[in-house]
């Protein structure tokens, strides 16, 4: 396998879509067994043990990569499920583990030494201090970097550590410090941090009252619009509020961040690795979406400066899209 | 003077601590705010320092050696409290400053633990603590004292607690922190942008309350923290937390009479009042904002369980307000 542009790191939220987004041109592949040690714990998502020895066989006869994402934080007197995830996913021979909590860092450091370390962006290390706080203690070798930073703090962060970044390129749009926020255990009870379900589905609902449409999570209303526009999914930090008695997307418009036209300055930047976001989408969407980062990475690595982003404006979330916080502006 | 005792833990009389002011009051108010703390609120700790956005630090920051000073005249410790969230290379080098400057420091971002380079220091409920693993390895890092994120249940701090090696604090009073970010929303919510924020964070003494679409206040917005709109309210909850081994109890500083909000929870504490009175007193302090207690129970934690007799029948209400 060639070394690409830039290591395109795609979803799998499950051996379909892990196949999908292999055959779709992904360097890296990411996933989560199927239960609260992920921070995509929703149903009909994620692998067993078996399923993911077949998908790391299915990775490597092809010359890609699997990583295992065990990234929530373990309730007190409950660490068992993240110690035998990390055990496990040593023994179906993943290429690396991604984690946020200390504590499991800690257990992975001493039980699978030589099982390579990534930082989940859920441990929400957005500066050289705490990368190198977790390169030293744990030997971490790739930090994830929060959705929070410019292209400009990204760069710097790499001169500082020396350190692998990967950064997200295509998905959603996280404005909070990720591993931190507790706005949807706030509403729905479910946390998460330590279960690994923000927006569970379970606690959506939609409703209908006074000829305008409501979209609510647990007991609160998130937004409210008319019968024929269309509807985001109310996660919280997407909802619309009042403040000075004015609504507004306070947070984040539903909006999907799009970073395929920045590549170059990322590359320029000194990052190593590009994630797409999504393990949650159908196999048809990352097949689409890892297919033309594909096409974009191979024409920056002949010297083609063609734009590719038109080529995703109908997968973007909300159908819009941004360069969230890379550009300055936008904080 | 000993007093309660968790199964293996034997904890000194029980600390209580005023937590760092989340909100950007004008210089005055904060002088003449600590100036009280020092003379008349019966706290043990007091947390100084910027926590939410590094472009409010200067304003108050000349002024701090002598506050500091003030509080340890009238016996208090004084902690120094830190950012929350860290990016830029001004900001990592104010840490690395504060660390040399022979206060202890309470970090709240991972970064800071990398300049106290094992120098006894309080882990910030910023860090996430929420196992005993977690826990070991902060302690192995010199942490004195671990104050847990307000989303830690009882059933996790009675486990946490439950130990020698480390103080535990928790938050028994005021609006909770559910986030943090990069962006200002106070400066969105007022059609700016961080950079230009004209620093609008300052004219909500208590945070700027948000409402969703059907009127019901939710949160509160502090420049890029966003907080619980109801005061977190553990007042019910103190000897069983005691129990458990937390050592320390902290109130996080809202625009009222703190030092009589002190008052209340010292007497609680004390049992020199009991629980329902001292609810009585403080509704009386904290005027029109309601009290939630939900993710100590493990619920939503924008509800409020109302204490009863016996511990299953706790009436669950999730408030609507119109």
């Amino acid at each position: 396998m060639t070394v690409s542009y830039l290591e395109l790191v795609c979803p799998a939220g499950t051996p379909a879509a892990l196949r999908a987004a292999i055959d779709a041109g992904a360097d890296t592949v990411y996933c989560g067994y199927r239960n609260c040690t992920n921070a995509r714990n929703y149903p009909g998502l994620n692998f067993d043990q078996d399923e993911l020895i077949e998908g790391v066989e299915y990775a490597h006869a092809r010359g890609r990569k699997v990583l295992v994402a065990i990234n929530t934080f373990p309730r007190a007197g409950d660490e068992k499920p993240w110690h035998k995830a990390v055990d496990e996913a040593a023994e179906a021979k993943a290429d690396a583990i991604i984690l946020a909590d200390i504590g499991v860092l800690d257990y992975a450091t001493r039980h699978q030494p030589h099982l390579r370390r990534h930082l989940s962006v859920q441990a929400s290390a957005a500066n050289a201090m705490s990368v190198s706080f977790y390169r030293d203690r744990f030997g971490v070798k790739r930090v994830v970097l929060p959705r929070v930073l410019s292209i400009e703090d990204v760069a710097a962060l790499i001169e500082k550590t020396g350190m692998e970044t990967e950064v997200f390129a295509f998905g959603s749009v996280g404005p909070m410090s990720e591993g931190r926020c507790f706005l949807s255990s706030y509403m729905t009870g479910l946390s998460p941090t330590s279960e690994g379900v923000c927006a569970p589905a379970s606690h959506v609902a939609y409703k209908e009252e006074g000829g305008c449409m409501k979209s609510c999570l647990g007991c609160v209303t998130l937004n409210q619009f008319e019968k024929d526009e269309p509807a985001p999914y109310p996660t919280p930090c997407k909802g619309r509020y009042i403040t000075h008695g004015e609504a507004r997307y306070l947070f984040e418009e539903p909006i999907g961040l799009n970073a395929i036209d920045l590549l170059p300055q990322l590359k320029a930047a000194g990052v190593t690795a590009l994630k797409i976001e999504g393990r949650q989408r159908s196999r048809a969407y990352v097949a689409e979406v890892v297919g033309t980062f594909r096409k974009a990475l191979d024409a920056l690595a002949m010297g083609s400066s063609k734009s590719f982003a038109n080529d995703l404006k109908n997968v973007a979330e909300g159908g819009r899209e941004t360069f969230g916080a890379y550009k300055k502006g936008w904080r | 003077m000993r007093q309660a005792s968790g199964k293996n833990v034997v904890v000194a009389r029980s600390k209580l601590t005023l937590g760092p002011l989340f909100f950007n009051w004008p210089t005055e108010k904060r002088l003449d705010f600590y100036s009280r703390i020092a003379d008349e609120a019966e706290v043990d700790v007091v947390y100084l320092g910027e926590v939410v956005c590094s472009k409010r630090e200067v304003f108050f920051e000349e002024h701090l050696p002598k506050v500091a000073e003030r509080l340890r005249k009238s016996g208090k410790e004084v902690v120094l409290s830190t950012l929350a969230l860290v990016t830029s290379e001004r900001e990592m080098k104010a840490i690395s400053d504060r660390v040399e400057n022979g206060f202890l420091i309470e970090a709240n971002d991972v970064a800071c633990l990398q300049a106290l380079n094992g120098k006894p220091h309080v882990i910030g409920p910023f860090i996430n603590v929420f196992n005993e693993s977690a826990r070991n390895v902060f302690v192995s890092n010199k942490a004195k004292r671990i104050v847990l994120p307000v989303e830690v249940p009882e059933t996790s701090i009675s486990i946490l607690a439950n130990t020698k090696k480390v103080e535990t604090e928790v938050l028994v009073f005021g609006r909770q922190p559910l986030s943090v970010a990069m962006r200002c929303y106070h400066a969105r919510a007022n059609g700016l942008n961080k950079d230009g924020c004209r620093i609008v964070c300052g004219r909500d003494p208590d945070g700027l309350e948000t409402d969703t679409m059907d009127g019901q206040p939710i949160l509160t917005v502090n420049g890029t923290q966003t907080l619980s709109y109801g005061y977190g309210v553990l007042l019910n909850e103190l000897h069983a937390l005691k129990e458990m081994g937390v050592s320390h109890f902290r109130l996080s500083p809202q625009d009222v009479d703190m030092a009589a909000v002190a008052k209340v929870y010292r007497e609680t504490l004390d049992k020199k009042i009991e629980a329902d009175e001292g609810m009585a007193k403080l509704k009386k302090l904290t005027g029109k904002v309601p009290y939630i207690n939900g993710f100590y129970y493990g619920r939503e934690g924008l509800s409020w369980v109302e204490q009863k007799k016996s511990k299953t029948n706790n009436k669950i209400s999730t408030r609507r307000k119109k």
